[in-house]
């Protein structure tokens, strides 16, 4: 029943691909009429005008069908995904697709249920954003395109999460990873969005080759490409960590672990923004869940040393996600890289329930890994939320550099109040949902110091969980940063002071589903981590007892005395004071607030550029971590003429660059160069000396087969 | 009874704040040479502000009238998890030291956003500048609650203390680091000299004057109360958490004699400790602040490190 539910999720996905594909060559058809109407200068009979302003209707009806279609394909994703957690079984089947003698098993189980209610709520949302956002499409660029690769990417996604052998699960990784590409070269006429593109499916290629070679260990111990021989097989730890390491590459790439980052702040940045909140939303979770499955799942007997590896990466990429995005002046960019520090702290609870599961202490592995999936969960729905909120700002400003805005919260009211909550919820602080998630992480980590024999491994613990606090405290700075210069103060510019909310209600019924979301999440955590415990029933064969054993008022990890958060009773706390406070308070005309002009310290002229801007906001920031960026820095004062001491202008330019293009990537593509450059020396372009290298090549063949 | 006692606690502690701050400031005005305020001259400063007419800057938007209210909800609400004269109260158990400090950072990110807010350059360096010493201090915070949380295996603070009656006195190095680290950030987070002056409304030296400048009346009343909160917090936290003793652990009239004898004194001290500090060192410029919180971040973590190479 539920399999089926998704099966359906996935066709309702492809047949709102299919279906904006015809809806547009119908409308081209019907220009074409139009076309020949207006050409043809004789009395246009009735029914041609007719169909011709009926076509001029027909793209809405059809683009809200095609989002239709996708919402629906969230709903029913949800819906498979939240009945599979419920009933907490796995149901197999197979698909009469694949290769002659390997049909596409399917297996559908907890985890995939867990991940696949992600992606719903996912889906949903883009589903629901998508009718008024890509109305600024219309006339520019294809909407046919737009569609079929957002059809194509949330069916691979799906397959991803479905797949049970490995046939079927690269196929319909590759699916997701080269539909996404067409999706972020959608607007293509940008040089720097082509570019993006490339380097993302340029880097998704290289992760999937590691992916496959990683796949390949298995395959050969176990001599099937079905995942549930992979399950039976013994694999030595050698080969095992040789796998492991090759999957955590693979799918580390694709989660943006620093260092292999380069493509997401590029990418994500460069989609429309149902799509970014898509890929940073749910995309990167796939590649969570590959790990997950490959680690714990098909690999099994996960050693410790797997868990300090994961630990040290995602401590690495938490705190340099966030130190790179509180230097970003772009709106989009520094959401992605705000992405590359949240994909960092699902790894460090990953990590150390890897640590943990491969000490023996399966207890408080699940901590950690409850951490992890919660911080999946949240960092979905928020960043999601993030992106919408924020593509409905360019949308109305048409700028998506920092500097340029400011004042929208009176101007945008409705999504400044949601960008809000996602920024409270991102920089996790109470009584949202990432403080939960952040909250458990810290547990995990601080319980590991009573258990943990070895010590260099206990205070690398110690050490990342002070890192996970500056990173916190960071993230806050961060967003104060964000929302602080975008939405508060005066505009800076005219655009930004002419926006308005916007009109398509679907766009403001997105995010507000996500912030709601958001705070239910926040206030009744033991609900969402009680719903979770089928995962790790399968997983590991326990599940968390402790964390709700007190109700769903307490979160208890770890047993009563160890730690308790009461996220309820926090919430009710502040409303009673605040409601108490606004009792104390005198009411009377003479209590009411008088409005007057802000202070200008008497010279008067306050203008909006005498604001803090975003980089000066960073500066502090960017100068105690100077080494982390490679910053180019410049300012050059302009003179008058006659007077050499007098500055009429002064050119400031700051340039921030990341440092592992110097220190990795271009590095890289030198050495790649030059082979290149080196293989053509066997290029003579002589036809005799290629059939010379054919009959060398049969005769060592022929060596080799014989 | 014990939920009643506990708000007890809470009010009185929202309600003594103020006196610990007239306090160090008499202690500080003798330290000086100049004729001190009496004692209770923070509340007739704030009476004083509570009857006045707020007046709103017009560029301003809602944030900036709700963020009062933020501000002292959630320092109310850390005074009341803290254990002030008794421990194993109900109310600590709502919230441990990690969420303590995220109270911190929520009333924190409300009120840097209210100083961007109204638009002038002043908030918005006052924003900035508090923001990145909240970076590096909030972290060492966490790392010294965390050595207490690894000493006694859980991160609630009640408990925690108690674990600390129950073993007496010995001496933990981890405990010496620990305590530097968090004397260190106190002074930062409350914007004490050396890091910021509260008495200070010069452009170049604010930072968290430099938020409030819009504020007045009512809003500024609010503020001004939770500052006083929040450095009381500190002080308890330091005096409870190192000098657990004296702590009222049964509930019986005598016990919670003592256990406000205790803390009285100890705060006592510890302003006095404060004043003696911040008369006799100068402000720091700005860009020296991260090495003074670099080192609170160090010594915090040698603590945690030495916890676990020396004392498990």
């Amino acid at each position: 029943m539920t399999l089926l539910l998704a099966y359906a999720s996935v066709v309702a996905a492809l047949s709102s691909g299919l279906l904006a594909l015809l809806g547009e060559h119908r409308a081209a058809w019907a220009g074409t009429a139009r076309r020949a109407a207006g050409l043809v200068r004789t009395p246009i009979p009735a029914n041609l005008a007719q169909a011709a302003n009926h076509s001029r209707r027909l793209p809405h009806a059809w683009r809200r069908l095609v989002f239709a279609l996708l919402t629906a394909s969230g709903v029913l994703a949800l819906a498979a995904g939240g009945l599979q957690l419920h009933a907490g079984t796995a149901v197999s089947g197979q698909l009469p697709f694949g290769l002659p003698w390997l049909q596409w098993h399917v297996r559908f189980d907890t985890l995939s249920a867990f991940f696949l209610v992600v992606l719903g709520l996912g889906v949903i949302a883009a589903g629901v954003y998508g009718p008024g956002y890509t109305r600024q499409f219309a006339g520019q660029y294809s909407f046919g395109a737009l569609g079929l690769f957002t059809g194509l990417f949330v069916a691979g996604m799906e397959g991803v999460l479905l797949a049970d052998d490995a046939y079927f699960f690269v196929i319909a990784w590759e699916a997701m990873t080269v539909s996404s590409y067409f999706l972020v070269a959608y607007q293509h006429e940008h040089a720097s969005h082509r570019r993006a593109a490339f380097l993302y499916l340029l880097m998704g290629e290289v992760g999937a080759i590691a992916i496959i070679l990683a796949f390949g260990v298995l395959a050969a111990v176990s001599h099937s490409f079905a995942f549930d021989a992979w399950r039976d097989a013994h694999v030595t730890p050698v080969w095992g960590t040789a796998a492991f390491l090759l999957a955590l590459a693979g799918f580390g790439m694709k989660a943006g672990l620093v260092p292999l980052h380069a493509w997401l702040p590029e990418a994500h940045p460069a989609a429309p923004a149902h799509i970014s909140g898509l890929m940073s939303g749910v995309m990167l979770k796939i590649a969570v869940y590959g790990l997950l499955r490959f680690a714990f799942d098909l690999l099994g007997d996960v050693q410790w040393y797997w868990g300090a590896i994961v630990l040290g990466l995602g401590t690495g990429s938490a705190v340099l996600g966030i130190l790179y995005a509180v230097v970003q002046s772009d709106l989009k960019r520094l959401l992605a890289y705000s992405s590359i520090e949240n994909m960092g702290i699902v790894f460090m609870g990953l990590g150390l329930s890897m640590v943990f599961i491969g000490k023996g202490h399966v207890q408080l592995g699940l901590t950690g890994l409850a951490a992890a999936l919660y911080h999946v969960l949240n960092h979905s729905l928020f960043k999601n939320l993030l992106f919408l909120a924020a593509g409905s700002v360019v949308h109305q400003t048409h700028q998506h550099d920092l500097e340029r805005m400011g004042g929208l919260i009176k101007r945008m009211p409705v999504t400044a109040g949601l960008f809000l909550l996602g920024s409270v919820a991102i920089a996790g602080l109470p009584p949202l949902n990432g403080f939960v998630s952040e909250w458990l992480t810290f547990q995990a980590a601080l319980q590991a110091a009573s258990v943990v024999d070895n010590g260099i491994l206990r205070g690398m613990v110690s050490v990342a969980a002070a890192i996970l606090a500056f990173t916190a405290a960071v993230a806050a700075a961060c967003f104060v940063k964000l929302y602080g210069v975008a939405f508060l103060g005066q505009p800076r510019e005219r655009r930004s002071a002419h926006a308005r909310e916007v009109s398509h209600s679907g766009m403001l019924w997105a995010p507000g589903m996500l912030a709601g979301l958001c705070l239910l999440l926040g206030v009744l955590p033991t609900w969402a981590l009680d719903a979770m415990r089928p995962i790790t029933r399968q997983l590991l064969g326990e599940t968390l007892t402790s964390a709700s054993a007190q109700g769903w008022l307490w979160l208890t990890p770890g047993g009563v005395g160890t730690a308790s958060y009461s996220a309820p009773l926090v919430l009710l706390a502040m409303t009673l004071a605040w409601w108490f406070l606004r009792r104390l308070e005198h009411r009377g005309p003479e209590a009411a607030v008088r409005r007057a002009p802000a202070w200008d310290c008497g010279f008067g002229g306050l203008s909006p550029r005498m604001q803090y801007t975003a980089a000066a906001f960073a500066q502090p920031v960017r100068r105690i971590f100077a080494p982390v960026w490679d910053t180019v820095e410049t300012s050059a004062p302009e003179t008058a003429a006659a007077h050499p001491l007098q500055v009429t202008a002064l050119r400031y330019r700051l340039e921030i660059g990341d440092r592992s293009w110097r220190w990795l990537y271009l590095p890289l593509t030198r050495v790649v160069e030059d082979l290149a450059r080196r293989t053509t020396r066997i290029q003579t372009g002589q036809v005799r000396i290629y059939i010379a290298y054919s009959f060398v090549t049969l005769i060592v063949l022929l060596g080799v087969v014989s | 009874m014990d939920w009643l006692l506990a708000l007890i606690q809470a009010v009185l502690f929202m309600l003594l704040a103020p006196l610990f701050s007239g306090w160090l400031k008499w202690v500080k005005c003798l330290l000086q040479n100049r004729r001190p305020p009496p004692l209770w001259q923070p509340y007739r400063d704030l009476r004083k502000l509570f009857g006045k007419r707020p007046v709103v800057a017009e560029t301003a938007s809602w944030l900036f009238p709700v963020t009062p209210y933020v501000v002292f909800c959630t320092a109310a609400l850390s005074g009341a998890i803290v254990p002030f004269f008794a421990v194993d109260l109900p109310t600590a158990a709502i919230a441990d030291m990690i969420v303590l400090v995220g109270f911190f950072a929520l009333g924190r990110f409300f009120l840097a956003l209210a100083g961007m807010d109204v638009g002038t350059a002043f908030g918005g360096m006052g924003s900035s500048r508090e923001m990145t010493i909240a970076s590096l201090a909030e972290p060492a915070m966490l790392m010294a609650t965390f050595t207490l949380a690894l000493t006694a295996s859980t991160t609630n603070i009640s408990v925690a203390i108690d674990y600390l009656l129950d073993t007496g006195l010995a001496l933990r190095p981890s405990f010496l680091f620990a305590l530097g680290g968090l004397l260190l950030v106190a002074v930062a987070e409350t914007g004490r000299i050396p890091i910021d002056n509260p008495a200070t409304h010069l452009e170049l030296t604010m930072i968290h004057e430099a938020m409030i400048l819009e504020y007045s009346g009512r809003h500024l009343a609010l503020i001004e109360w939770a500052g006083q909160i929040r450095l009381m917090l500190y002080g308890v936290l330091i005096a409870n958490i190192f000098l657990p003793w004296g702590l009222a652990r049964e509930f019986t009239p005598e016990a919670l004699g003592i256990g406000a004898a205790a803390i009285a004194t100890k705060l006592g001290v510890l302003a006095i400790v404060l004043a003696l500090a911040e008369t006799s060192v100068a402000k720091m410029r700005l860009f020296r602040v991260q090495e003074f919180l670099g080192f609170a971040y160090l010594l915090s973590l040698l603590g945690m490190l030495s916890h676990i190479i020396l004392e498990v």
